[in-house]
């Protein structure tokens, strides 16, 4: 059973298109992630099937319900961590996830067994009594994944659950994350930048300024940019893109010094390329391809050039209004 | 309807909670009511005191300065959804599937409650500043404090319903509350000066609830405001405040759920 169905869903705020119609589905028990550069439009997504937006065109039901006309049931369905921390700082841990537990109506005999639980799972039991203004960034945000869980939702939506924490600290997050999967059978709905964490999902919507570019399983997304990545760095790098357009009818593209391409069954191709290119070699490298390469393929940028920009972007902002 | 009654709680529950954790304000909203108490009493009261022969100034002024705690502990509900707006938690109030309009009625049901647990221990003190005190003032006062807090709450709630900063809403506070408390009898009768000091007295909501409290302690002789040629009793006063209370929460509620 599909547990989020989304059919043409479009945002404007004003002139802006932050969306511009998007469509999936999420099953059950899956970890599905939206996959983008900032201002994508992930959050606005997020936003719109947590009902904190309401769409400007489009449906989309969470666990079967609209999340326009049934608002009060699909927040009751739904488990939500946000990009910021939500949490009453004044409060400690435990008093969170009770006001939590009240607001949602959890029987109070299921209440205080599965708080127990949840932050045992998240190793916070032994500060459950701390409050919230002396916990690290990685405490909350594993209290939060505690508290979206409390009431025992279908879905688990996490924005940028790893956003601003050490490496460390990540990979703990999605060791947590994958015993979720397998203990609650619920799915997760998350946005991510980083192209190394929506490895860890099942399946992966790449959004692009506002609309979904692809949508499969990180494998298929891989096959898809045509093989491995052959990348080279030669004598002459002008002349080597000239000849591997033309005689080896290839899309090469540069980047600091180093051309690259795909060819499938690199490994056969390379010794053949390495005897027969005309100009001197200086490297040459072959791997198999990544999210990165998948995203430059559909897009034609860099998702990282693209954080480069809107950084920029807001440098200019800042500076239009005088700081 | 259920939700509503759950949501009120949930949220009432919340604001005491953090009330009793935040140490620095719960000491800063009884202290400044008692310096003004010490300072207005011990300075100037007999300097004030001669200009109103027969009043001491003190018993004068005592039902003002415990309007005045309700007030500041009122308004302060506004700021707490600045605060939860500010810090994030708020997210987490609005999407879950508590109701919107209750909410806003938990904050203003929290703020009265922690408004009437400072009242009465302004009433504890009023024997240490020789203000008589009987147990049928204190039922009498009771509810007006209630309804002169769930009033200003609505105040303090339609300000803070779409602000964004704290620095915002302290703007207005100075701009909007100053004005009110020192418009509204607490220090000084409305009748007997300016016109337009008397108007605007007469236009602000929270002259009536002092008024009504100072009709409990110093009966008409001294309170008792004129509208119109009709002097205002206790039970007019209280509804005054109830009505204009009504509908600034009312509108609250309005501004608080037009929000995305």
């Amino acid at each position: 059973m599909d547990v989020i169905e989304a059919s043409n869903i479009v945002k404007r705020f004003g002139e802006l298109e932050a969306v511009k119609g998007v469509s999936f589905s999420v099953k059950a028990g899956e970890i599905f992630g939206l996959l983008g550069p900032n201002g994508a439009g992930k959050t606005t997504t997020i936003n719109i099937l947590c009902t904190l937006l309401k769409p400007t065109d489009g449906q989309a039901r969470v666990n079967g319900h609209d999340v326009i006309k049934e608002r009060s049931q699909v927040r009751q369905s739904i488990g939500l961590v946000f990009q910021e921390p939500a949490l009453d700082d004044y409060l400690t841990a435990e008093q969170n996830l009770r006001f939590h537990g009240y607001a949602y109506g959890v029987p109070r005999n299921v209440l205080e067994p599965r708080l127990k639980e949840l932050l045992e799972m998240m190793e916070l039991w032994d500060r459950r009594k701390g409050k919230i203004s002396t916990y690290s960034g990685g405490m909350k945000r594993r209290l939060e994944i505690a508290r979206g869980l409390l009431h025992h939702p279908r879905v688990l939506f996490l924005d940028e659950p790893t956003l601003g924490l050490d490496p460390q600290t990540r990979r703990r997050i999605w060791d947590y994350i994958h015993d979720l999967r397998k203990r609650e059978n619920l799915a997760i709905f998350m946005t991510t930048h980083y192209m190394d964490e929506a490895e860890n999902c099942d399946r992966i919507a790449i959004m692009d300024y506002g609309r979904t570019v692809a949508l499969d399983t990180v494998e298929k997304l891989k096959d898809g940019v045509g093989g491995d990545v052959i990348s080279i760095k030669t004598e002459d790098n002008e002349e080597a893109v000239r000849l591997l357009e033309g005689q080896y009818k290839f899309k090469p593209s540069i980047e600091n010094g180093i051309i690259s391409f795909t060819v499938s069954h690199g490994e056969e191709f390379l010794p053949k390329f390495v005897s027969g290119f005309p100009i001197r070699l200086i490297s040459i490298g072959l791997r198999r391809p990544t999210l990165e390469d998948v995203f430059l393929k559909l897009t034609g940028r860099n998702i990282r050039e693209q954080e480069v920009d809107s950084m920029q972007k807001l440098k200019n902002m800042a500076k239009m209004r005088g700081h | 309807m259920a939700i509503v009654f759950r949501t009120i709680w949930v949220i009432a529950y919340r604001e005491l909670v953090r009330f009793v954790a935040d140490r620095p304000r719960m000491f800063s909203s009884f202290s400044m009511p008692l310096i003004f108490l010490l300072i207005f009493g011990a300075g100037f009261g007999r300097l004030i005191g001669q200009m109103m022969p027969g009043v001491d100034y003190i018993q004068f002024m005592y039902p003002g300065i415990l309007a005045m705690t309700v007030l500041m502990t009122s308004i302060m509900s506004g700021i707490s959804i600045v605060w939860d707006r500010e810090f994030g938690f708020l997210k987490e109030v609005l999407v879950s599937p508590l109701s919107r309009s209750g909410v806003l009625a938990g904050k203003a049901i929290g703020a009265a409650i922690i408004a009437m647990v400072q009242g009465a221990i302004m009433l504890v003190l009023a024997p240490i500043v020789n203000v008589p005190i009987t147990l049928g003032k204190v039922l009498a006062l009771l509810p007006l404090l209630l309804i002169l807090s769930l009033s200003l709450s609505g105040l303090g709630l339609l300000i803070g319903a779409r602000m964004r900063s704290q620095q915002g809403f302290q703007i207005v506070m100075q701009l909007v509350i100053f004005p009110m408390m020192f418009l509204s009898g607490i220090f000084f009768p409305v009748s007997g000066v300016a016109t337009w000091l008397e108007v605007l007295s007469k236009l602000n909501p929270v002259t009536y609830g002092i008024d009504a409290i100072r009709q409990v302690f110093l009966g008409t002789e001294v309170a008792g405001v004129t509208v119109f040629g009709h002097t205002m009793g206790i039970v007019d006063s209280a509804i005054v405040v109830a009505m204009v209370g009504a509908v600034l929460l009312t509108a609250a509620i309005w501004v608080f759920n037009r929000q995305e």
